[in-house]
């Protein structure tokens, strides 16, 4: 029984699939078009009720959100694949945690932002909100900048190993330094450049970019 | 004797009573070192040391010092297995995992519009800021589509994960507890069905009445 993803074009199923990847895994990818609407159909919201993507199924058993979904396969196949995702010892695990949560509550939402604003508005000719980006763009690099001074010291965002909370940042800033044409956001910050160089150029991301 | 367990940050703020429940829950012994915001407390040098973010809370005891509440409550279950609740962050690979999505949802569709709606409709008006309108509007048909999936789940499980209360009730209390006892918009809860009867299980909890409790023993800085 292999896992199952739901939506691989897209960053956050990308989150997971990076991981399953990392933990040798085996996986099949299912096909979410967002812009047919496919994520609100009765049968995909049967599976994830909030109609967002990713969603997996492993036999049986549904799971949705990319960064439980992460945490869940780090943890049962913690003796696979790269090995300290989630940290060696119960205070490594916290400090993954912690970054985790800053990715998911500081990073996330105005990169978020700026992504529905320049991809999906702006890219489609559809009117985007500058005031919106130029906020969210000031808001990430206060952000950028916490990180600059934590990467000065400490190699990756939890410690010395690439843990889930390094590996949770690879999609969206994927979307900056690439279709965003902002990678000056990263390139202007020595620390933070480094450590972008040494993460997506894992063989587990570049075969996401190269699959998907 | 001092506890080594430290929680930084006022006890009104919604993600310290995050983790002031969760240590309650456990029945972890702690000491709540308050910080006064209105005065920049949270900003200075001496702070931004353990939370670098100028955020609340911050959390330390012998071992580690960590900041982001769903972070720090994930510890003290792990740090703790055999304390207070030892069911709550589950007891088996497949109830965590179920605990984890909540979770998630809740920091990702529960926690951003009512926020907003807390911030707008109990915070500015005793701050003095002017609330937006649209804001409240938005925010309040966002949360209303996430309350509509909260209310099919809770037909079908007693609690978010599974029939056991959990971390993923536990993480909503903070902002529920402000939107129906602050702010006259409490029925965007209490009105649906499935949703008012796990609120009024929730916050009927002997951890959320204390905090509850010591929320009302702050005096306004």
């Amino acid at each position: 029984m292999v896992v199952k993803v739901y939506g691989p074009a897209y960053a956050s199923p990308k989150r997971v699939i990076v991981c399953l990847i990392e933990k040798q895994i085996e996986f099949e990818t299912v096909p979410v078009d967002l812009v047919k609407g496919e994520n609100k159909n009765p049968e995909y919201l049967k599976l994830q009720p909030f109609g967002s993507l990713p969603v997996i199924q492993d036999g049986d058993f549904t799971l949705y959100e990319s960064r439980a979904i992460i945490r869940y396969y780090a943890e049962k196949y913690k003796s696979q694949g790269t090995t300290d995702l989630l940290g060696r010892t119960i205070e490594e695990r916290g400090l993954v945690e912690q970054w985790l949560e800053v990715e998911a509550h500081n990073f996330h939402p105005p990169i978020y932002q700026m992504t529905t604003q320049i991809l999906f508005f702006a890219k489609r000719g559809l009117p985007a909100d500058e005031n919106l980006i130029k906020e969210s763009e000031e808001k990430l690099g206060k952000v950028l900048d916490v990180y600059e001074e934590r990467l000065s010291k400490s190699k990756y965002l939890a410690g010395d190993f690439f843990s889930l909370a390094d590996l949770s940042h690879l999609p969206f800033t994927q979307y900056l330094v690439g279709p965003m044409e902002k990678e000056y956001m990263i390139r202007d910050r020595k620390h933070v450049s480094a450590w972008w160089d040494d993460i997506s150029n894992r063989p587990s991301w570049k075969k996401v970019l190269e699959l998907y | 004797m001092a506890t080594p367990v430290k929680v930084y940050g006022p006890p009104l703020s919604t993600a310290v009573c995050r983790v002031v429940a969760c240590l309650l829950e456990k029945d972890v012994e702690f000491q709540l070192i308050s910080l006064n915001m209105a005065k920049g407390d949270h900003k200075k040098p001496d702070f931004l040391k353990i939370q670098p973010f100028g955020q609340v809370p911050a959390f330390q005891d012998e071992k580690i010092s960590l900041f982001e509440s769903r972070a720090i409550c994930r510890y003290v279950c792990e740090n703790y297995p055999e304390k207070g609740n030892k069911g709550l962050f589950g007891t088996n690979p497949l109830a965590k995992a179920s605990i984890d999505q909540w979770l998630e949802a809740e920091g990702q569709s529960f926690n951003p519009p009512s926020s907003a709606l807390v911030f707008q409709l109990a915070l500015a008006p005793r701050m003095n800021i002017k609330q937006d309108e649209g804001v409240i509007k938005q925010n309040e048909e966002k949360l209303a589509k996430v309350l509509d999936v909260y209310e099919k789940r809770l037909g079908e499980s007693r609690f978010l994960a599974g029939d056991e209360f959990s971390l993923a009730d536990l993480s909503h209390l903070p902002n529920a507890h402000y939107l129906v006892n602050a702010t006259d918009r409490g029925e965007i809860l209490t009105s649906r069905d499935n949703v008012g009867r796990w609120w009024g299980e929730i916050s009927n909890r002997d951890s959320w009445k204390k905090v509850v409790d010591m929320q009302k023993q702050q005096h306004s800085p």
